[in-house]
């Protein structure tokens, strides 16, 4: 493989962890979060502090999945404490707090970010297929809580915490565990990224990569993981095939997303389940 | 042996509007109560204190001896308190099965990591599908919830609160919607749960039923209880009959 | 509950009311009367803080309130129904209700809600239909109905009578009444006066912004004829 195509599998590996991750939270839980890029940078930049520090894989990834917890879990907190439709503002605003704040940090780059991150010694390569093995883990994790008792709680918190209450099911409890879980793999993704470019700037983990994330959910199908996955795999792949699309990026990925929102609010995942009933009733 | 819920000078206000005024009730275990009153009396404000959804100012609330005060809704029922809303709300997007199903696995999601670690639903399937036919809708288990006519949707409601194992079943409202028939029968369900050994507490507006299948009747007014009983008793009260008739509302369903 | 001590308040330097005193006890109705312009309104207002006070006090629950703020007030518990309703016309019923509970802890909103459909349960129907679009009865009581979610120890209410079917009307004040006898207090402002009289515990009648009667309402609705008399001598000269 050429090293233009190890990159390309190397951001849809991460790209697929992000938006999976998202849709744990956002589609299996309902929960509108429009600042995951704030775990994913929380995540980057625990691993590379703990790289250029230690210089230890394993415990770089820790740092990573940890930190984008706890960030997320107190994002959580806030989401017990505000009226539903404030939720999204505030995930806006961690996110924005999460670039203001690393960009005035001196230990953390400030502007310049951090550079020379030491590499992992697996080579290109190497991260490419850690990534790839990452993403199919998440994959199957996603699958696995969607069938699980935690899915099924998800789901009903998702659509009517009240009538959840009434079954006995801790909202607040479940919401928390949406966000830990979500933002864990959110800084999972985080360390692949600093494996992959051993450069970080904030810019990269900003507000606008995370609509942009929220776009492929959304697009995928807001709440099934194998949409989720044919999304961010085909939007990542779109920018570097057709060349409009990379210079208007934002332009294109904003433009599907209001027409996926007007006209099949289902993403992909429903309009392929709308014709594949169709398909059957021939 | 203590009572299956017992109320203890609970009171709340809005401003200057005292909503409930002071109210003390024990609900003995096997009870089928009717918690009736004009309109404005209270009932609903006081069943959302019992369900947990709303704080009082003042007062304690205990379920079979244990102080749940401090417990949020979802809590109380795992204490052994269920409810049905006035207004459905199940499950639309899940089917009939899983809405009952969700409830018959209360033990499994009693947190997010228990809930992680397991995936069988077998047992609770079977239950789910029992209690479905105990409420008359056998037959109804594929079908998205928010297909069901109204009448069926109560019946879902109640076979929801039945999946919860609970001790104490508290119903607001379960016959508003129903036309005669379909009122009739749905209190035939009810009157079942109840001979299934589950304390009931009904709130109604529905006199005529409420009459016929419960035993004793607590009637509030101006957040205060004025009358509680026997039913007929109760209802030959003078002061409850005043409260009705004769406090000089227009009847809103006129205006 | 609430104390007017020699009040005297207008708009800049024009006084519409001179010198006005009365006492509202908790729990009770008062009725302000009299015809336009005599001063009702821009009391309610002052009460209310909309009005600049010239002169005199009000006291609220042994507080004097006289130069607190508007938005202060509310939260200490005085809650207008205006001249007009003054509803949101573009937003639904229930939006309009959750304004109106808004500076309250969001947790109480399904409760006191449940509370204004089950005086009002046509409201209740129309829950999502915008407020413009409402019958004036409607409107009326939707403006009841949103003054009641700040939680008020001291209602008032404006002109609740203009432009109102009788039927609305009974209802509306049928529903003061059982607030009553909940424990809030209420003061009113209304041209009808034979139903102001019906509801009214006590009785003030304004002619050109002065006090020109005050007693309870049985003694007013006794005076009869005299009474009519106090009424009509706030024709405007």
């Amino acid at each position: 493989m050429s090293a233009y195509e190890i990159s390309i599998v190397s951001v849809i590996g991460i790209n697929v962890i992000l938006a999976v991750s998202l849709n744990m939270i956002s589609g299996f839980c309902g929960q509108i979060s429009l600042g995951h890029g704030a775990f994913f940078g929380a995540g980057a930049y625990a691993t590379a502090l703990t790289m250029v520090g230690v210089g230890s894989v394993p415990l770089a990834i820790c740092a990573a999945i940890v930190t984008g917890s706890l960030l997320g879990i107190v994002v959580g907190f806030a989401s017990l404490r505000v009226r539903t439709d404030f939720l999204a503002v505030t995930t806006i605003g961690v996110n924005f707090l999460f670039i203001g704040f690393v960009r005035k940090q001196a230990w953390l780059g400030g502007e310049m970010g951090i550079s020379n991150v030491p590499a992992t010694g697996l080579g290109a390569s190497g991260n490419m297929i850690m990534t790839l093995l990452f993403a199919c883990a998440t994959i199957g994790l996603s699958f696995y809580i969607s069938r699980s008792w935690m899915g099924f709680a998800f789901r009903a918190v998702g659509e009517d915490e009240g009538a959840a209450a009434t079954l006995g099911i801790n909202s607040g409890a479940y919401k928390l565990a949406a966000f830990g879980i979500g933002t864990a793999l959110a800084g999972l993704a985080g360390a692949m990224y600093t494996f992959f470019t051993q450069f970080i700037t904030a810019d990269a983990f900003d507000f606008i990569f995370s609509v942009m994330l929220m776009a492929m959910v959304v697009i995928g199908g807001i709440g099934s993981t194998w949409g989720v996955v044919v999304a961010a795999v085909g939007l990542t792949l779109l920018p570097e095939a057709i060349r409009f699309v990379n210079d208007y990026r934002l332009l294109v990925f904003g433009g599907l997303l209001v027409l996926v929102i007007r006209l099949a609010p289902g993403g992909l995942a429903a309009m392929t389940r709308g014709a594949l009933l169709r398909v059957r009733r021939i | 042996m203590s009572a299956a819920l017992q109320l203890d000078d609970v009171a709340i206000r809005f401003g200057g509007v005292q909503a409930v005024a002071g109210v003390s009730i024990a609900v003995a275990t096997g009870d089928f109560v009717g918690l009736i009153g004009p309109n404005g009396a209270g009932k609903t404000t006081l069943i959302r204190i019992i369900a947990g959804l709303l704080r009082p100012d003042r007062g304690r609330i205990r379920l079979s001896g244990v102080d749940v005060m401090g417990d949020a809704t979802a809590a109380r029922v795992r204490r052994g308190l269920a409810l049905t809303h006035q207004i459905v709300r199940p499950f639309r997007q899940m089917s009939v099965l899983d809405n009952v199903v969700l409830g018959a696995g209360y033990r499994r999601t009693s947190n997010p990591l228990r809930a992680m670690l397991h995936i069988d639903r077998r047992r609770e399937n079977e239950r789910a599908g029992y209690i479905l036919a105990q409420v008359g809708l056998a037959g109804a288990e594929r079908k998205l919830a928010g297909s069901l006519p109204l009448g069926q949707m109560k019946r879902l409601e109640l076979a929801r609160a039945l999946a919860v194992d609970p001790k104490v079943m508290l119903l607001d409202e379960p016959l508003a919607g129903l036309n005669r028939t379909e009122a009739s029968k749905h209190v035939e369900a009810i009157s079942d749960v109840h001979k299934r050994g589950v304390t009931v507490i009904l709130v109604e507006h529905n006199l005529e039923e409420v009459m016929r299948i419960c035993r004793r009747l607590i009637v509030l007014n101006n957040g205060q209880v004025i009358g509680d009983g026997e039913p007929v008793k109760v209802m030959a009260d003078p002061v409850v009959h005043e409260a009705y008739v004769g406090s000089g509302m227009v009847t809103h369903a006129e205006a | 509950m609430l104390k007017l001590e020699s009040l005297k308040c207008g708009y800049g330097s024009v006084e519409a009311v001179h010198n006005v005193s009365f006492d509202v006890p908790a729990g009770s109705v008062f009725a302000l009367l009299g015809p336009n312009g005599a001063g009702k309104t821009s009391t309610i207002m002052a009460i209310m803080g909309h009005v600049d006070i010239h002169g005199g006090r009000i006291v609220l629950e042994g507080e004097d309130i006289t130069h607190r703020r508007a938005i202060d007030r509310v939260g200490l518990g005085v809650s207008l129904v205006p001249e007009g309703r003054q509803l949101f016309s573009d937003l639904t019923v229930d939006e309009n209700l959750t304004v109106g509970g808004y500076a309250r802890p969001a947790n109480r909103d399904p409760a006191k809600r449940d509370r204004v459909f089950g005086y009002f349960p046509r409201l209740h129907e129309r829950r999502g239909q915008l407020a413009g679009s409402l019958s004036g009865g409607e409107q009326q009581m939707l403006a009841i109905g949103r003054a009641l979610m700040a939680e008020p120890r001291l209602l008032l209410v404006d002109e609740l009578s203009l432009g109102l079917m009788p039927k609305m009307v009974d209802l509306c004040l049928d529903t003061l009444m059982q607030l009553k006898r909940e424990g809030l207090t209420i003061v009113l402002v209304e041209q009808n006066t034979a139903r102001a009289l019906d509801v009214a515990d006590q009785v003030c009648v304004l002619s050109s912004g002065v006090q020109v009667y005050q007693g309870t309402a049985s003694e007013a609705k006794a005076a009869g004829s005299m009474f009519a008399t106090f009424l009509d001598m706030s024709e405007p000269v």
